[in-house]
């Protein structure tokens, strides 16, 4: 019964945590009890200031993410079939990959002031090379025998691509997605402590300067389920559905 | 109503589809041939072959692996262009795929993202067959090929059997001209390639179709052809052209047939020695 099992390890966790809290060792103000988070993320989501808030980061990152997708899905399927492309562009991609997101703040700060513009550029660098990375693999490794047995039965043009090489390319596809989304996920969070609109981030950030940890706890929390909750919600089914049409099922 | 019209309006077309007197055209080889550069060098797949296929005809091409049969196929297919020499259908040369032709393949090559229905369905949609046309049609030939209940399924599903029968559906929804296969069933057991066998013959007298089949295994080539063509090993070329008179249906058990069979198999025994022997 693995799930009693998870069940008696959080319920022991936050046992630990709340007589560690309560003994003294550190200021409460430091580290707040389990109960006193919740209680904090309770009102927080009562008051409104926390649905406020996870509603404009969540925002973001779909426009970002949304963005990423449509110019990755592009550039991958031409990266992916054109060869010079995939020497040029192809390799730009792949140095790119390697630059961590949120280092591109900074520069988009400049370029675009610290206003909406700038976040949503660092959350489509955060996604769009993952995704495009994933498509690229994909299309590349789609098995000839599908394209040719599409042309035998008249396919052309660019119903080959959609129909043939990027649901072939799915499951490849699938990985990319989900790494991209992870990535701009974490860049938003990193980039929104800078900023001072309402967010999820810029509430970590002012937990801090409240000296309020029950707070920035409290957000953590709530980054954590909200991240939870989009791999289970829009990425669990897409897979499961992905498997079980392909047989990909253990 | 309307619904009702459509409907009546499909199976009508799909009736043709499956009882089209005249579905076959001629196929006309003229020397063609094929070479692959390799890292090794050029490489002779095929060596200038002529055939002449008339249309309905039912010719199987019987040769060792590697000499050419696979590449001559997509080459009629219009998959790959020769090296030399022109393929006709119909008395027109072909110059790329096309829905009068096509090839089926060893491993069936069904797209795993669609389920049986679908996979039918595809060239049709190909060919811009409205939604509602295309079920009526896939669904006459899911019947046809004997698989009614599996239309749901993912290729993964099915058995080796049936995704070459799904193949066969998926094919014949195009109701080409010609048929290409490739070993279809090469890989299937004893039994159930009996079982296709009698079911590619039916499709064939029903619908007169060209087919040019290739197989390993001489007694299929007996049992269904109307010719066999035996090729040397590589590089390819046609070394003897058998005309099988046997009557229809044909059984593998029987006598006839078998001896037909080992004559075939004596003369593709033979150019196999030969080419041990010069490779001495
Ligand atoms: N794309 C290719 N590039 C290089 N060589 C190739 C290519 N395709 C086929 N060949 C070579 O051409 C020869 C003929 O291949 P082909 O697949 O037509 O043989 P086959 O008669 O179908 O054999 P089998 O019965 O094993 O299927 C083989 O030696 C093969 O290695
Ligand atoms: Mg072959």
């Amino acid at each position: 019964m693995p799930w009693l099992r998870r069940i008696a390890f959080y319920a022991a966790l936050l046992a630990v945590w709340e007589v560690v809290a309560r003994s003294g060792l550190y200021p409460p103000y430091l580290l707040p009890g389990p109960i006193e988070v919740l209680a904090t993320l309770w009102s927080g989501l009562a008051q409104g200031l926390f649905v406020t808030g996870t509603l404009v980061s969540l925002r973001r990152l779909a426009v970002g993410y949304a963005i990423s997708l449509v110019i990755g899905l592009a550039l991958g399927l031409l990266i992916g079939r054109v060869k010079w492309l995939e020497e040029t562009v192809g390799s730009l991609v792949l140095g790119l990959q390697a630059l961590p997101s949120v280092c591109w703040l900074p520069l988009a700060i400049l370029w675009f002031g610290l206003n909406e513009r700038a976040i949503i550029f660092v959350v489509v660098m955060g996604a769009l090379f993952s995704i495009t990375l994933g498509v690229e693999a994909g299309v590349k490794n789609t098995p000839p025998i599908f394209l040719r047995a599409a042309r035998t039965l008249g396919a052309r043009g660019p119903s080959i691509y959609s129909q043939v090489v990027l649901p072939a390319a799915l499951p490849a596809i699938l990985g990319g997605l989900k790494q991209g989304w992870s990535f701009a996920w974490r860049s938003l969070m990193a980039g929104e402590l800078l900023y001072f609109t309402l967010s999820l981030g810029n509430l970590l950030q002012s937990g801090r300067d409240l000296n309020d940890a029950a707070q920035v706890m409290a957000v953590m929390l709530l980054i954590i389920f909200v991240g939870v909750a989009i791999d289970r919600i829009i990425f669990a089914p897409i897979e499961r559905r992905v498997r079980d049409r392909w047989g990909l099922t253990g | 109503m309307l619904e009702h019209a459509t409907g009546v309006a499909a199976t009508a077309r799909q009736d043709t589809i499956m009882t089209a007197a005249s579905g076959g055209i001629p196929l006309s080889i003229q020397q063609v041939s094929k070479q692959f550069t390799t890292r090794a060098g050029l490489l002779t797949a095929l060596e200038s072959t002529s055939i002449e296929v008339a249309a309905g005809e039912f010719v199987c091409l019987l040769g060792p692996s590697g000499c050419g049969k696979s590449t001559l196929l997509s080459i009629i297919a219009g998959l790959d262009q020769p090296s030399g020499g022109l393929v006709a259908a119909a008395g027109q040369p072909i110059s790329g795929p096309g829905t009068d032709r096509v090839l089926l393949f060893q491993e069936a090559a069904l797209f795993p993202w669609l389920d049986v229905q679908h996979n039918v369905e595809f060239g049709l949609r190909q060919r811009g067959v409205s939604r509602k046309e295309r079920a009526v049609i896939a669904h006459g030939l899911i019947e046809r090929v004997h698989l009614q209940g599996f239309e749901r399924s993912f290729v993964h599903q099915l058995s080796g059997g049936m995704r070459q029968r799904v193949a066969i559906a998926r094919a014949l929804a195009l109701n080409p001209a010609v048929l290409l296969m490739d070993e279809p069933f090469g890989a299937l057991d004893a039994l159930t390639r009996d079982r296709l066998h009698s079911e590619l013959e039916e499709i064939w007298s029903a619908t007169h179709k060209t087919i040019v089949f290739v197989t390993h295994n001489v007694r299929e080539a007996v049992a269904l052809g109307d010719r066999v063509l035996v090729f040397s090993p590589r590089p390819g070329r046609i070394i003897a052209d058998f005309r099988i008179e046997l009557p229809r249906p044909r059984s593998l058990d029987d006598l006839a047939l078998a001896a037909q069979a080992a004559q075939i198999t004596a003369t593709l025994r033979a150019a196999m020695g030969d080419d041990l022997n010069t490779r001495r």
